[in-house]
């Protein structure tokens, strides 16, 4: 993962509440073995018509919306399904940011781990975006907390300092993890394992 | 000492290490894989050369991207056929143990591991599967993750986590009949939303809950993610016990009374405090089902859908107008009598033995409406063989329903097993988003009898009409 530095961007507003996993990407793409590509699937059943062409109605497929590296969503954006291919579509998209005044709790933490930053908002803020509207411009800024509205007024976010210095750094848990080496055995130790689960069923 | 909740209790047991500041390490007793949530975790694991650090607490199942028809020939979509071969390849390069198809014991990841007795009071447990929550029925604290999380645990067994909040939801009374766990949990989500369990453990508590059946709380548990929750748990007792004792991996002999004594403690103290509290009368309760597109636009069966033009302007009021057009449905009118083409009954949420004897109650010497097509899907290999074994497969057949093989099926539509665009499907699943059963399908879900009783009808049916 690269440093999450900041950024201006124009911003597309997708302004519907709980917006569940199974929009951002269809379980039927979720096939794949690799996390590569799903951009062009994001979306895809609201994005796309019957014959395969774009909806020009959809609002991530109006011209002000395009190039948006900030998505401005509902609440509870994000619910339902696990799937991290919703973060991996959503970076694939060209996305480095969702705003919205609430997310899902897996949504949450699966971006975090994906330099897509999830930026919760109080509900005032929230109503200027959208008033603001698909390509206006807004600034993000990780190591302040701060969000850089169209109308030039600052609103402070709140992150986890954990998984803020990750971001910052661009690195990932598991290297972290993987330095508890130690204590993870010494745990072990006082804590055997309920079953094996490699003993074949009819042996047991 | 402080009165501890019962997820607190397994939190503070799981605790490897906290650095101030940082969260803490979850230790994980067992991880259950599948096809889907962890080919991208392995190819992680392969780039920086690490090993799966304990595969005899991990297993895996293939149930999401396989056809619930024609096993014997080859997989005809080569994406899935892919998917499915890598996690035969996954298995056998890190030496993880698989329950393949036609080992006897294949199945929906959440269906096939207790029936085996891996699920034990007092463990934590994850799966790349946000219905991971199934397991909180047995007292263990269960929840779902994403893929990089899958890589983690496969590396370390363990997770970065904060703790989350308590909530407990009291379900008082005895239901009546017709009331099944299915409507409990319906009910629940309609009342509290599909945000209001967001950050929270749930335990479901009071007698409605005590007078289930491990399939039911299953039920209950499996969708407490359609709530926000990551969690939901049921504090275990002698219907636990009952169904743990032997079963394949559950311990034996001496080891048994000492497991159940241990299992026992497993309960939140008397004076725990719970940062939320939420009550249902579990008597007054009615045959549940949605009519929109998340789980919440729940109502009883006898009940009008809402009228958009009765509440505020606001997204929230967009949202209804935007899902009952979607779902083809009038506010302001009856659900009952509703034309459905597609019943679904399996899933993780209702794909279990108790499932299927439910629905075969209610399908026996009874046909499935013409035009309505029924689909009864098995959560697992071990479920098929039972139901056969008592006839529920013939029953299902004389009524003009198909009979499958185990897996996810038409809960997610990977497979193939999907729904045409604007055709409706009452489902014993668990989500009914758009697009969810496939791209234009409408999903009404509601419990395994009040699908049997719509499949005859041809159209929504209160099941009390038929008892």
């Amino acid at each position: 993962m690269k440093p999450f530095t900041p950024f201006e961007s124009s911003i597309a507003v997708l302004a519907a509440d709980n917006v569940d996993t199974d929009q951002i990407i269809p379980a039927r793409f979720l096939k794949t073995t690799t996390k590569e590509g799903l951009g062009l699937q994001l979306f895809h059943d609201w994005r796309y018509g019957k014959d395969g062409a774009p909806k020009a109605d959809f609002p991530l497929n109006r011209p002000e919306a395009k190039g948006a590296e900030v998505l401005i969503a509902g609440d509870n954006f994000g619910c339902g399904s696990s799937r991290e291919h919703a973060p991996w579509a959503l970076t694939d998209a060209g996305f480095r940011a969702v705003v919205s005044t609430s997310f899902a709790d897996i949504f949450y933490g699966n971006s975090l781990k994906n330099a897509l930053l999830p930026i919760k908002v109080e509900p005032g803020v929230h109503a200027k975006l959208l008033a603001a509207g698909s390509g206006a411009r807004v600034k993000v800024d990780l190591e302040s907390q701060t969000l850089t509205l169209p109308d030039g007024s600052t609103a402070s976010f709140p992150v986890d300092a954990f998984p803020k210095r990750c971001m910052l750094l661009g690195v990932d848990e598991l290297g972290y993890l993987l330095q508890f080496e130690g204590e993870i055995a010494a745990f072990e130790a006082g804590r055997p394992a309920p079953h094996d689960t490699r003993t074949p069923v009819q042996d047991r | 000492m402080t009165p501890r909740t019962l997820y607190d209790k397994i939190w503070d047991e799981h605790i490897v290490a906290q650095r101030p500041g940082e969260p803490a390490l979850l230790y994980v007793d067992l991880q259950l894989v599948h096809e889907v949530t962890s080919p991208q975790a392995f190819e992680g694991l392969r780039q920086r050369g690490l090993k799966v650090r304990r595969p005899d607490r991990t297993i895996a199942t293939i149930d999401h991207s396989i056809p619930t028809i024609d096993r014997a020939k080859p997989i005809a979509d080569p994406i899935a056929a892919r998917q499915v071969a890598q996690m035969g390849i996954n298995c056998k390069e890190f030496g993880l143990p698989i329950m393949a198809p036609g080992s006897g014991h294949q199945g929906v990841v959440h269906v096939f591991s207790p029936e085996l007795g891996l699920i034990q009071p007092g463990m934590t447990l994850v799966c790349g599967d946000s219905h991971t929550a199934t397991h909180g029925a047995f007292g263990v604290l269960a929840f779902g993750i994403g893929t990089s999380q899958v890589e983690m645990v496969l590396a370390t067994q363990c997770l970065l986590q904060q703790p989350s909040r308590n909530l407990r939801v009291n379900v008082t009374g005895r239901l009546r009949p017709g009331v099944t766990a299915k409507d409990i949990i319906l009910a629940l989500i309609a009342k509290i939303g599909v945000g209001g369990g967001t950050g929270c453990v749930i335990e479901y508590a009071g007698e409605a809950i005590r007078g289930l059946s491990m399939e039911g709380r299953m039920t209950i548990s499996n969708m407490s993610i359609e709530a926000g929750a990551r969690a939901g748990l049921i504090a275990p007792d002698e219907v636990t016990f009952a169904y743990l004792k032997g079963r394949a991996f559950a311990p034996k002999g001496a080891e048994w009374d000492a497991a159940v004594a241990r299992w026992k403690t497993y309960v939140s103290d008397e004076g725990a405090v719970f940062d939320r509290e939420v009550t249902l009368d579990g008597s007054a309760l009615e045959p549940m089902i949605t009519f929109g597109t998340n789980p919440a636009m729940g109502i009883a069966i006898t009940g009008t859908v809402p009228e958009p033009g009765a509440m505020a302007a606001g997204i929230e009021r967009d949202s209804l107008v935007k899902a009952l057009k979607y779902m083809g449905i009038t506010g302001g009118q009856s659900i009952l009598g509703h034309p459905i083409d597609v019943v679904f009954v399996g899933s993780c949420t209702n794909g279990r033995i108790e499932d299927l004897r439910a629905a075969a109650g209610v399908l026996r010497g009874r046909k499935v409406a013409p035009g309505v097509r029924a689909l009864i899907v098995p959560g697992s290999e071990v479920v098929k063989k039972m139901a056969e074994a008592e006839g529920l497969d013939r029953i299902f057949l004389a009524a003009g329903a198909e009979w499958r093989e185990a897996g996810c099926s038409m809960c997610l539509a990977m497979n193939g097993d999907m729904l045409q665009p604007g055709q409706t499907c009452v489902a014993t699943s668990n989500r009914n988003f758009e697009g969810r059963q496939g791209p234009g399908g409408r999903t009404l879900l509601a419990s395994p009898i009040t699908a049997a009783a719509s499949a005859v009808a041809g159209a929504v049916a209160d099941p009390r009409s038929l008892a």
